[in-house]
């Protein structure tokens, strides 16, 4: 179970194929995500991405389409990204009309490595809202401060 | 790029007893293990083990007054958190943005293309 969950979506007037162009296609992620972008679209493939003078390596899960589309990134130099080292990122597009497609995004990462698997249950059944469900905690923790 | 520090962080306030111990130390200021366990629904040593964790995550800070251990939130770090997963979420607002604008785009030139080709 992920120790932080990030979610995002966005409505696009566009057919689920163009924008799985637009998030698949290295020249044109290079335009939303990182400065270069080294990746072939295949399960499994390793790849590279460059943010100003960082970089680091990503990892191709799920390709399938124009339906979904996943990839872990930060990891571990050296080590294979897997549940645990990682923070995974999941792309998927559902139609929602002839030329309109819903783009859904979750990050999600930071296993919680040593949690027994009854608490892990907990925390999941109590975090079904994710990332929004967590800031207002978050923000109600902040709220009950004394002001100064 | 994430840090070890950050793991140690979201690890310590996902859980949920431990975000009930974060939130009575939050309202109550300057409290001791004992005087949290006993407005806990859970043990003495369920408690010492939160307290260490959330002290590990930077969370919270203690100090010692004669025979007991005193524990305060560490607001600057809870802050910072918050701040964090703002700034996550804002990050990939942004890319959808982009992504929309790049998509959209890409469709009225396809369109202008295929009635060209008409």
């Amino acid at each position: 179970m992920p120790g932080l969950v990030i979610e995002r979506d966005v409505l696009i007037e566009a057919p689920a194929e163009v924008v799985w162009r637009t998030i698949t296609e290295p020249d044109q992620m290079s335009q939303w995500f990182a400065d270069r972008v080294e990746l072939v679209v295949e399960p499994g493939a390793h790849g590279y991405m460059q943010f100003g003078d960082q970089g680091g390596p990503v990892v191709v899960e799920v390709v399938d389409p124009p339906a979904r589309f996943s990839f872990r990134w930060n990891h571990p130099r050296g080590e294979e990204p897997v549940a645990g080292n990682s923070m995974l990122v999941e792309f998927t597009l559902t139609p929602e009309g002839d030329e309109l497609t819903r783009l859904r995004v979750v990050e999600s990462g930071h296993e919680l490595r040593d949690w027994p698997d009854a608490e892990k249950q907990r925390y999941a059944d109590e975090h079904r809202g994710g990332w929004a469900e967590y800031l207002d905690r978050l923000a109600t923790l902040l709220g009950k401060r004394q002001p100064g | 790029m994430t840090t070890q520090t950050d793991d140690e962080l979201w690890s310590a306030i996902a859980d949920p007893s431990r975000c009930h111990v974060l939130d009575l130390l939050v309202s109550n200021g300057e409290v001791s293990a004992s005087w949290l366990a006993g407005r806990v629904p859970f043990t003495r040593q369920a408690v010492s083990k939160h307290l260490v964790v959330l002290e590990r995550a930077g969370l919270v800070s203690r100090r010692k007054q004669g025979r007991e251990v005193l524990y305060q939130v560490q607001t600057d770090r809870l802050d910072q958190a918050t701040r964090a997963m703002a700034q996550l979420a804002a990050q990939w607002d942004r890319r959808l943005a982009a992504i929309k604008r790049l998509a959209e785009a890409a469709h009225a030139e396809n369109k202008k293309g295929d009635r060209h080709d008409g």
